[in-house]
């Protein structure tokens, strides 16, 4: 059989679970984590240096190496297209030209919905700058349509709220964007426990990313260790083709003759 | 002199610099040479390959930005 990859631009990949390095206790469990998650794409946020902070202390690319992971810089609590590009050129810059990034553009403060409008113009921007854009965006299949047409190379719709853990609540309109994408579909965002991943996946998506799912769990660890083999049982499902589903059809596994009551 | 003559805007707050200080300096005096960081001036990114050629001008924006964790 033929390797099943996740490929994205021109890179390969052999896990289609994406994690994120936020909201853990300290770097240690952060990099624990990660190893358990099997995960080789790890988003990054990029944040002004503490100026006049004690020189020594430890960063976060000592324990997660860029020549280890690839790593994704993300353009979260950016509310402007200008602000996403001018992230991204800085985290191109910071990773040695890197062009591989994790565009969103928030709306709206409490729910973090994207700001749709002003994402599709960050995404042109960056296409044209030679980025290689994975883009957050609604679950709208039109939306997701013309990002790929701008040169996105892979979309992330949500599946539900970022870090709501609410799950996956519009299986159809994923089916929708899946059905009609030519570049890899992404869930990013919604995903609660392993279950809402293998879900993910058995929809067709090509991948799920995540953080506060693993970040936040009572085992955190344990948890990365769950969602790979979520991802990885929903990816071999869909692969496999599931049975059709037969209401009011009941058909047994058993031969139906040779009964001793017969 | 005014204090903008004499300082620049750091990461949003108000930095003194000494006359014909270079971006090398600054990143020396923060105590940063070497670390994994990005520069922007006044919304431009400024290569590394640059820096020392970069001599910091009253009033400029400097960002210097890491990675930290996130989603």
């Amino acid at each position: 059989m033929k390797k099943d990859t996740l490929n994205i631009g021109k890179r390969e990949f052999s896990s289609r679970l994406l994690v994120g390095t936020g909201k853990y206790r300290d770097f240690d469990q952060t990099r624990d984590a990660v190893e358990a998650s099997g995960s080789e794409i790890i988003t990054v946020a990029i944040r002004r240096t503490n100026i006049g902070q004690e020189p020594g202390q430890p960063s976060l690319l000592d324990v997660l190496p860029p020549d280890r992971y690839t790593l994704l810089p993300n353009t979260a609590g950016c509310y402007t297209a200008d602000d996403a590009v001018r992230t991204l050129r800085l985290a191109r810059e910071l990773l040695d030209g890197h062009n591989l990034v994790k565009l969103e553009v928030l709306g709206d403060a409490d729910t973090l919905f994207p700001d749709m409008v002003q994402t599709l113009a960050a995404a042109e921007t960056l296409v044209r700058d030679g980025f290689d854009v994975m883009v957050y965006c609604s679950d709208d299949p039109i939306m997701a349509k013309r990002l790929e047409e701008v040169g996105c190379v892979a979309v992330m719709p949500l599946a539900s709220l970022i870090g709501s853990g609410m799950g996956i609540l519009n299986p159809w309109n994923l089916r929708l964007i899946i059905d009609n994408a030519r570049v890899p579909v992404i869930v990013d965002a919604g995903v609660g426990t392993a279950s809402d991943a293998a879900i993910a996946m058995e929809l067709g998506c090509d991948g799920v990313l995540m953080n506060t799912a693993i970040a936040k769990a009572q085992n955190p660890v344990l948890m990365a260790s769950a969602m790979k083999k979520g991802v990885e049982a929903g990816r071999e499902a869909f692969l496999a083709g599931r049975m059709p589903r037969k209401l009011y059809s009941a058909a047994p596994s058993s031969p139906t003759g040779g009964l001793i009551n017969g | 002199m005014s204090e903008l003559l004499t300082s620049i805007q750091l990461n949003g707050r108000l930095h003194p610099i000494q006359p014909g200080q270079t971006l090398t300096d600054l990143i020396a005096a923060l105590a940063l040479t070497g670390k994994r960081i990005a520069v922007e001036r006044n919304g431009e990114i400024v290569p590394r390959a640059h820096h020392a050629a970069t001599v910091l001008t009253a009033g400029d924006r400097i960002e210097i930005v890491i990675a930290v964790g996130g989603g």
